[in-house]
């Protein structure tokens, strides 16, 4: 497992590959933006590139490493976002852009970890497929509640109730923070693409070594055989519980991202609901499972494909998802990777020789 | 390997760019449309892969736009066009094309052709402000967008940045038009809620009045908001406001029962029309006899499939358009819209429509020319809002102030044999 290459393990120089690919992906995209050959859209779409990166690696770390399935981390992105951006909105004034971007980014990734850890002691002391019914239940419960629930603040301090707006009693200066169905207006736009790939990075920085740190192997090994795994004397619940909440917590990360991006934040069933939480669990599918790099190439690709594909119009939703079903079998299908396999040694005439 | 993976994606694309462009020549009235977002999307795709072409296709955006005479106004749409929300977009885009195309056959707006770009926002701010920086690219000057609150909300915080000047056809949330380049249509979510209350104050419709809203939608609980606050200084009180929300919107015998025990008089209904007619018909189910009345999402309740229209007898509705009304212009636009689209317009297509109209007005009154910069463009057309004056299908004489609320008279109509009447 451990073949030094040049005095560099081959885990370490895979790791940085991925960190070198996420740099130079940064420097090539702000070349281009600063000689001015990105269009509007590619510039528009660098900040969600970043947030489904993030999002994707975090729930990477629960389906590849720890081995359950979550169907949840919109949900949990969810909390994020609402959590960061009330805290954004009434602090909008008091504190500098820079220092308030990093508080939020703090508390988003705090309330989403808590959420995540509340949600897995019970369902990760069991076996089986319940996380993936539970944070099914769970994306769904939180985006109902956020959308009854009204939230503002006045001299008098904070409000808040599950009726309607008019029951908050506000005073006539009062801030709404959270308006029910129309969530969140008005948050500062903190989020850059900068910011993203920095997140990015440090998201990367965590997840690679949890994956090689002592903690990260014996997450490992009970995704691997959870008897074996018991039997040498790992707490099996709690290194689920480490893992599943680190990745929640990322996940909130990528919330945050999200929700200083926009304008307007509203839990609509579109960005938080049950089919983002599918679509980022398409990104970790085709990326690969337990495959950090491929999940950020198919976070990019997929976010960029169904815009890329506007000038189809009516047709585009169509021509997506046939081409997601190719992008599939041209990935995973024993045939298309034993196809690919010829093709290239087909293609680069020297391996034939050493096959030879 | 997976750089293969990313060629073959990006040919793909490509190849889904051109087989647009294909399309569109044989297609209807909205192929120049079409052609503009191809274009846009090879810049796109393009920029991605090589960093040679932009140029090439910049240089092509030029000439495309240089082929009429007195230059083009080139107009974004943006509204959903996809997913469940569709119809609304849908309509908008359509009343809005055929106002484009109304005003091009007329000769223009001074000298300039106007070109209409639709793009699909999937009711999804994030996926609007990608649809916006798509108009960007294709060149856009001017938007008429977004058809939902929450996509205008966000756009709006974009244009707002880059100086574009934005009318929203129907994006009745108060904070739509916040910034001074934004202006709007259709009323506001408070204004109709409390004109509501006013009218049912007014018109002694009632005394005691129950409400049935959607607490998960930003249209129908603003109204509700405005309208609880409102009724408090009429002379009717109200009983109970039942909320239902979007994951649970098929059964409504307890909002119903919960109304009938209270014993109300008149149901208001600040919703859509498809949760209205299953309320029409659950109530004449448990013989809950009473008057209903709702505002402009009621509009379109006959047009419902297998609706029994002998159910919505009598109910009232708040709507600045009615499809059936009389007058010449509502006559020719439905007419229009009937053989082109095959289908009854709805209020969503008459603001479409009425926002081209409003566009030209206040572009003739400032002196818009296709060469003046966006920047030009928003000043010009904000300052010249405030002074015109429109008569339009969703409404006569229509002004705006600075704010960039419109100010016009709230039409009540009412259902008599199956057909809207003006109250």
């Amino acid at each position: 497992m451990k073949t030094k290459a040049g005095g560099i393990s081959k885990t370490t120089m895979n790791d940085l590959i991925t960190y070198g690919m996420v740099i130079l992906a940064y420097i090539v995209v702000q070349l281009l933006v600063k000689t001015g050959h990105v269009s509007s859209l590619i510039q528009g779409l660098l900040v969600p590139f970043c947030t489904y990166v993030i999002v994707a690696i975090a729930l990477n770390l629960t389906v590849g490493i720890l081995g359950e399935l979550s169907l949840g981390h919109a949900g949990f992105m969810c909390v994020g976002a609402f959590s960061s951006a009330v805290f954004s909105l009434a602090f909008k004034d008091a504190i500098p852009g820079g220092l308030r971007f990093f508080l939020a980014l703090l508390i988003g990734a705090a309330a989403a970890a808590l959420v995540g850890f509340l949600v897995g002691i019970p369902v990760l002391r069991l076996r089986g497929d319940y996380l993936a019914i539970v944070t099914l239940a769970f994306g769904e419960i939180i985006k109902n509640i956020i959308n009854a629930l009204y939230l503002g603040v006045d001299s008098k301090g904070i409000h808040f109730t599950m009726k309607d707006a008019l029951s908050l009693n506000m005073e006539e200066d009062g801030l709404m923070l959270i308006k029910g169905a129309q969530g969140v207006t008005g948050t500062p736009n903190d989020s850059s693409f900068t910011v993203g790939i920095i997140l990015i990075l440090i998201t990367l920085f965590i997840v690679l070594n949890f994956i090689h740190s002592r903690t990260g192997r014996a997450v490992m090994s009970i995704r691997d055989n959870r008897i074996a795994a018991e039997s040498v004397g790992i707490n099996v619940t709690k290194y689920k519980l480490i893992a599943f909440t680190l990745s929640a917590s990322l996940a909130g990360v990528a919330g945050v991202l999200y929700a200083h991006n926009l304008s307007t934040l509203n839990a609509l069933p579109k960005n938080f609901g049950y089919n983002m939480s599918i679509l980022i669990l398409v990104f970790v599918v085709l990326g690969g499972i337990g495959n950090i790099r491929g999940s950020i190439i198919a976070a990019v690709l997929l976010t960029l494909l169904p815009e890329v594909l506007r000038g189809l119009s009516d047709y585009r939703m169509l021509i997506y998802a046939i081409v997601l079903i190719i992008m599939m079998i041209f990935n995973w299908s024993p045939n298309a990777i034993f196809f690919r396999k010829r093709l290239k040694q087909r293609l680069t005439p020297g391996s034939r020789k050493k096959e030879a | 390997m997976k750089k293969k993976m990313l060629s073959l994606v990006l040919a793909g694309a490509m190849m889904a760019t051109l087989l647009s462009g294909c399309g569109s020549d044989g297609g209807n009235a909205g192929s120049t449309a079409d052609n503009g977002a191809g274009t846009a999307e090879n810049a796109g795709t393009s920029d991605d892969a090589a960093d040679t072409s932009a140029d090439t296709d910049a240089s092509a955006d030029a000439a495309d736009s240089a082929s009429a005479a007195g230059g083009t106004l080139k107009i974004g749409g943006i509204g959903p066009l996809t997913g469940g929300a569709a119809v609304y977009g849908i309509a908008a885009m359509n009343g809005s094309q055929i106002a484009v195309d109304e005003i091009n056959a007329a000769g223009g707006v001074n000298g300039m052709m106007l070109e209409l770009n639709f793009q699909d926002d999937e009711l999804d701010s994030e996926k609007s402000v990608n649809a916006y920086n798509t108009l960007k690219d294709w060149g856009v000057q001017v938007i008429d967008g977004c058809v939902t609150s929450a996509c205008s909300i966000a756009v709006a915080a974009k244009t707002a940045e880059d100086n574009i000047f934005q009318l929203t056809p129907s994006g009745s949330a108060v904070e739509c038009v916040a910034n001074p380049n934004s202006f709007r249509v259709c009323f506001s979510d408070p204004n109709q809620g409390a004109a509501s209350a006013q009218y049912i104050g007014e018109h002694g419709l009632a005394t005691k009045v129950a409400v049935i809203y959607d607490s998960s939608d930003v249209y129908s609980s603003g109204i509700y908001e405005k309208f609880a606050g409102e009724a408090a200084n009429q002379p009717f009180e109200i009983v109970t406001a039942g909320a239902f929300t979007a994951d649970n919107k098929t059964d409504f015998s307890v909002q119903l029962q919960q109304a009938k025990d209270a014993g109300a008089d008149l149901v208001f209904l600040p919703i859509y029309y498809n949760e209205a007619a299953l309320i029409l018909k659950q109530a004449s189910d448990m013989g809950f006899d009473v008057k209903f009345f709702g505002c402009d999402g009621l509009d379109g309740i006959l047009g419902v499939k297998n609706f029994d229209a002998s159910l919505a007898e009598d109910v009232m509705l708040l709507t600045p358009f009615a499809a059936d009304a009389t007058d010449d212009l509502t006559v020719k636009f439905v007419t229009t819209y009937k053989e082109k689209f095959n289908e009854t317009p709805n209020q969503f297509a008459a603001d479409g429509y009425d926002a081209i109209y409003i566009i030209k007005a206040a572009a003739e009154k400032a002196g818009i020319t296709a060469d003046m910069s966006n920047a030009d463009i928003c000043n010009a057309l904000s300052a010249a809002m405030t002074e015109i004056q429109v008569d339009g299908l969703t409404g006569l004489g229509i002004t705006w102030d600075a704010s960039g609320e419109p100010t016009k008279d709230p039409k009540a109509v009412v259902i008599k044999g199956g057909v809207y009447t003006a109250m």
